[in-house]
């Protein structure tokens, strides 16, 4: 391949040839084993810039023209080496590193010429991926310190994570302060991952395919407000009472006597 | 087997690379982990950050601090800590720590403009006492300045406040915390005579109703607010109300939350109060039996310079601290304006809430605690303020009692123990008495064995005297120690700018290059907390003590040791001649002069040649405290083996007697190290939970009920204007105090009020916490936080750069419309920690002129565009 120059259409056939979903499976598990191989590395999952395209539609689209990552005004987005556990020279960002700030204009999106970025996205409205509390067992404020810079750090003001309080009974006047990520505000902007405290993170944005599951298509959440009941049907206690069944039958043009059964 | 630092490091990455992989860690790996862990001894401490006072287990191996663990036995905290306290092992070691004295020199001289260069301790005292003695001859003792800290250790406190006082015969003694708590002290002393909280954290978990007064609690007292939110938890029948100019992550846990108008404070307690009485809620036969009815002078000014246009009329003005005693029917008539329309008007708050929070203080049975720290403190009616809440809890007989607690919160880890209890200011002695008080003078030259009339008892100057000291020049030598002023005082470019320009000397000493350092003329490297032995008093009157684990790094020596050093320097036919004092009058003394107490001294056997250092420190019933001791099991005390003997020990045994028998009593060195820290007063062994309060306080008589036995001001005028006297010892005050406009409001120029404070990640100035990577990397830059509405009004969009200016100066900084705080439309808050925003440079130097405490939550900005 010549410096600069594009890959050969085999090799892009690789990275882009597959419908959507696969390539989004595809390239988290490919990655992943990448990412074994690289101790330094995320545990999974690439990040777009706010507005990318899913992910096969963002691969056959992005120029890797670099413009995402030159508006950015806090130098969160890089693009992809050679060697990266990422598809060459598309934009990505790392949070641990520099998390995406959330700039109320998107300049990145706004930047990308060929709508691999949707240029008219609200950053509000992105879905980079998910903040995802990893480890319970040692984040801070599971153990019950009060820690929750996650919280504190992410730009959606206690929308994306808010904190569930319980008591602490090892020392009977204390609480824990829990954060916990609600999936539908969530942008994936990593404020959180980069905000925490640990030496490893306790809090990472994974990709959406990988965190956020999926249930049956077939099935609907019947307590949900936006649930439709069909019927109203009195509860037990309304329904009248019946003296005589037999009358009830005869009601309804069945003329067999209880006593007539065969 | 043996682990080197090596391995340790090696297992601990390499556990913390395979976690991330998602690898279980080798069996193997994790057991080196553990057997690492043995060699590591372990001891207990308090936490270096705020005024909770944490206990804190520190491990050290080979002369280094390498972990620590919250302490699981502590009351306070039972082994958790904050992402501040997480971190106490690592904020001595940032990469940067000041190992060297530095002193600026130009031609192998000191020249005020010169590049600051390694020098020895030697040199380094040598230029500073020449410096010393050269104003000091000039001007007098009121040309020297010490600007001290509630984060001294209180045997670091007492040294700093000896030699001014009792050695050099100056004042000029005032610490950081006259930023932070002078307005709770006043108050304090005016309401009760005697200072810090009657009750205790355990009020916590007896109440069933907290209000927030202008107290970020959530991120500024993370573990009590843990103790609030845990027993909102289990009281189903709890209450929290947060009233804030803004809101913040306190609400979380709250039930109502209450946006007021700034310095608005003031009109809702008298709303308040008015309720109480109107409603016949009062307790009267606490308030007939325990309290009085007070009031002072209205015309007060704001502590800003003479020539400011609201300091105008000072020759008509009444000592702002006056006070006397009042009827009911006067205090029910200045109550009588604060109607809920006319508050909610003036506010903010909508009156159904007003009024809900009237219910609830007012409701016979719920327990209330108020808390409150820097909204209240930081006030130019500070000191109003806090007597307005005491006022209430006061009315409705809830004050005292477990869950019943009007609660000034404490910011630092020490304003209490050392600031406080020590007098560590320009007015005070030790145990509340103060330098004007002929009695107090004489009991402390006694303790002190100073000859009569040693003692100054002109005030000094406060710390933002200090400053405008230097800035006309009456003030000469500035010296600051564990503390960061030029980074911490408002209205910061003329102090800055007269520091670096004037005809003066200034001595930092610190651990870390601070931007006051960058200031200085002369740096001194200091050791950090677990690098001296200590003691800290925290919010709830906790003393506790800790033992030196390891070495100060390079040349850095505790601030004990410098304050020795330079005593070494002077000698008795120095300082304890006669010295011109200007504005000294006083009954007792010559006009404008200190006289000259050689003679006396030498009837008491002293020797004109001997140094200070022989008579403050090293008396003779000092050095009979020996070192080593058993108490220290082994642990390090570079300063005594200079010295010779036990110092640490020896100042504290010298200090006890101040508080013996007068509602301050501490006990013996020793039994501090074997406990977990105790409440005082400690009578007979035994702490004090409950002030003032019959069974709980050992003060306190049986049949007495209550006892509010504090002496100070407890003879007052009968009436305004009164020359007959009214004897109200034994009693508390209640105090009207009006609602009164800020110093500085916005206007069409500059639209915006400036509200300053914290967040949790950062402590103060960010020296420490700004030096521990990870919690830099969690919040690493101050912003603006602004309305949304506001921002988008001005053009504006969040994370762009802005330009925010007062008429005093001006920071670019990011604006922030979203995260952790919501301010109302108006308003701009920015955290005060981050040296590269130096917040400070646009904040009023208006004060509280009673407590001479700087109002930091107000003043008005305009926002442009960067």
């Amino acid at each position: 391949m010549a410096p600069g120059g594009r890959p050969s259409l085999s090799r892009r056939g690789f990275l882009t040839g597959f419908p959507a979903r696969n390539a989004a499976l595809a390239a988290t598990g490919g990655l992943l084993a990448a990412h074994v191989a690289r101790p330094e590395a995320r545990a999974a999952g690439t990040l777009r810039p706010p507005g990318a395209q899913p992910e096969g539609d963002f691969l056959a689209t992005c120029l890797k023209c670099g413009q995402c990552v030159s508006a950015c005004p806090f130098y969160a987005l890089r693009l992809a080496r050679p060697g990266a556990a990422h598809a060459i020279g598309t934009p990505y960002f790392e949070p641990r590193e520099i998390a995406c700030q959330m700039c109320e204009g998107v300049p990145c999106a706004r930047a990308c010429p060929s709508g691999a970025l949707d240029a008219a996205v609200a950053i509000k409205d992105a879905r980079m991926g998910i903040a995802v509390l990893v480890d319970q067992e040692n984040c801070l404020a599971y153990l019950g310190l009060r820690c929750e810079a996650c919280y504190r750090a992410c730009p959606m003001s206690g929308e994306a994570i808010q904190l569930e309080f319980s008591s602490q009974a090892r020392t009977g006047k204390h609480a824990f302060f829990l954060p916990k990520v609600r999936g539908d505000t969530c942008t994936g902007c990593g404020r959180c991952e980069n905000a925490c405290v640990m030496d490893s993170p306790a809090i990472r944005v994974l990709p959406r395919e990988i965190a956020v599951a999926q249930g049956a298509e077939s099935y609907r959440i019947g307590w949900r407000e936006d649930a439709v009941i069909t019927g109203d049907f009195p509860a037990a206690e309304q329904a009248p009472a019946v003296d005589n069944l037999d009358a009830v039958l005869q009601s309804m043009g069945d003329t067999r006597a209880l006593e007539d059964s065969p | 087997m043996n682990l080197t630092r090596r391995d340790i490091i090696k297992t601990s990455v390499a556990a913390s690379v395979a976690t991330s992989m998602g690898i279980a860690v080798a069996g193997e790996a994790r057991a080196e982990s553990a057997a690492a862990d043995l060699g590591i001894a372990w001891d207990k401490s308090a936490c270096r950050f705020c005024g909770v006072g944490c206990g804190i287990m520190v491990g050290t191996k080979d002369g280094k601090v390498v972990a620590m663990k919250g302490d699981p036995e502590s009351p306070v905290n039972r082994g958790l800590n904050c992402i501040k306290g997480y971190f106490n092992a690592k904020i001595m070691y940032g990469p940067d720590r000041l190992t060297q004295p530095l002193l600026r020199k130009k031609d192998g001289k000191f020249a005020k403009d010169g590049a600051f260069t390694p020098v020895s301790w030697d040199e380094a005292f040598d230029v500073m006492a020449a410096k010393m003695k050269e104003y000091y001859a000039a001007k007098g003792p009121s040309s020297l300045a010490l600007f001290g800290s509630g984060q001294y250790t209180i045997d670091e406190g007492y040294a700093a406040a000896k030699l001014w006082k009792a050695g050099l015969r100056s004042n000029n003694v005032d610490p950081n915390a006259r930023h932070c708590m002078a307005s709770a002290v006043a108050a304090f002393m005016q309401v009760f005579g005697i200072d810090e909280p009657s009750g205790c954290y355990d009020d916590i978990e007896h109440t069933d109703t907290v209000v927030l007064w202008g107290a970020n609690m959530a991120e500024c007292h993370p573990m009590l607010w843990s103790r609030v939110t845990d027993r909102k938890l289990n009281s189903p029948t709890m209450k929290i109300v947060n009233l804030s100019t803004y809101g913040n992550r306190s609400t979380d846990i709250a039930d109502t939350e209450l946006i007021f108008k700034p310095q608005t404070d003031l009109a809702i307690m008298n709303y308040i109060a008015k309720y109480i009485v109107d409603n016949n809620a009062a307790n009267w036969d606490f308030v007939n039996k325990h309290c009085v009815f007070t009031a002072g002078p209205t015309d007060i000014g704001y502590g800003l310079p003479d020539a400011h246009p609201k300091e105008q009329n000072q020759a008509g003005r009444a000592k702002p601290d006056a006070h006397w005693q009042i009827t009911l029917d006067e205090y029910k008539k200045e109550l009588e304006p604060y109607t809920a329309k006319y508050v909610s008007e003036l506010s903010g708050v909508p009156e159904a809430k007003l009024t809900e929070l009237a219910q609830l203080y007012a409701d016979p049975k719920r327990k209330v605690m108020s808390f409150w720290t820097m909204g209240f403190n930081q006030h130019t009616r500070g000191t109003w303020a806090n007597t307005q809440i005491y006022a209430i809890h006061l009315l409705l007989g809830k004050q005292g009692t477990p869950g019943n607690s009007a609660f000034s919160l404490t910011g630092q880890p020490s304003a209490c123990g050392t600031a406080r209890e020590v007098g560590v200011f320009a007015h005070r002695l030790p145990a509340d008495m103060v330098v004007n008080n002929k009695a107090h003078r004489e009991k402390t030259e006694k303790l002190w064995k100073l000859p009569g009339k040693t003692l100054n008892p002109k005030i000094g100057t406060h710390a933002v005297a200090m400053v405008r000291g230097l800035k006309n020049g009456n003030v000469k030598f500035f010296w600051s120690q564990v503390t960061n002023p030029f980074q911490d005082f408002a209205n910061l470019n003329d102090w800055i700018k007269a520091a670096r320009e004037g005809d003066n000397f200034i001595v930092v000493s610190d651990c870390y290059p601070t931007v006051s350092a960058k200031v200085a003329d002369l740096v001194l490297p200091s050791a950090m907390i677990f690098e001296k032995w200590g003691a800290y008093g925290n919010a709830e009157r906790r003393t506790q003590h800790w033992r030196q684990q390891v070495l100060p790094p390079g040349q850095a020596k505790g601030d004990l040791w410098q304050l020795m050093e330079i005593s070494k320097r002077f000698t008795l036919a120095e300082v304890w001649k006669e010295h011109a004092l200007p504005g000294l009058d006083d009954p007792d003394f010559p006009k404008d002069q200190l006289p000259s107490v050689l003679e006396d001294a030498k009837a008491m056997g002293y020797k004109p040649e001997q140094t200070l250092y022989d008579v403050i420190f090293a008396t003779a019933a000092n050095k009979q405290v020996a070192w080593p001791d058993p108490i220290a099991g082994g642990h390090p005390n570079d300063i005594a083996d200079d010295a010779g003997f036990f110092v640490q020990k020896a100042l504290w045994n010298e200090y006890l007697p101040f508080g013996q028998g007068n509602g301050h009593d501490l006990t013996d060195f020793d039994t501090y190290h074997k406990l977990r820290g105790l409440r005082w007063p400690v009578v007979k062994g035994r702490e004090t939970q409950w002030r003032f309060v019959e069974g709980k306080d050992p003060y306190v008589k049986a049949g007495e009920g209550f006892n509010f036995y504090g002496k100070a001001m407890k003879s007052i005028p009968k009436a305004k204007g009164s020359t007959e006297m009214a004897d109200v010892s034994g009693k508390a005050k209640i105090f009207f105090r009006p609602y009164q406009p800020a110093a500085e409001e916005p206007d069409k120029d500059y639209p915006l009020w400036l509200c300053t404070g914290r967040v949790l990640e950062h402590w103060h100035s960010g020296s420490m916490t700004k030096r521990v990577p990870e919690l830099d990397r969690a919040v690493p830059y101050a912003v603006c936080y602004m309305h949304p509405a506001d921002a988008a009004a001005l053009g504006l969009k969040r994370t762009e750069e802005i330009t925010l200016e007062s008429r005093r100066g001006k920071v670019k900084i990011r604006l922030e419309t979203q995260g952790r705080n919501r301010v109302p439309r108006g308003l701009v808050f920015v955290p005060w920690f981050d040296e590269n925003c130096l917040i400070n440079k646009l904040t009023l130097d208006a004060t509280c002129p009673i407590s001479k405490e700087t109002d930091y939550k107000k003043c008005a900005v305009k926002v442009s565009k960067a």
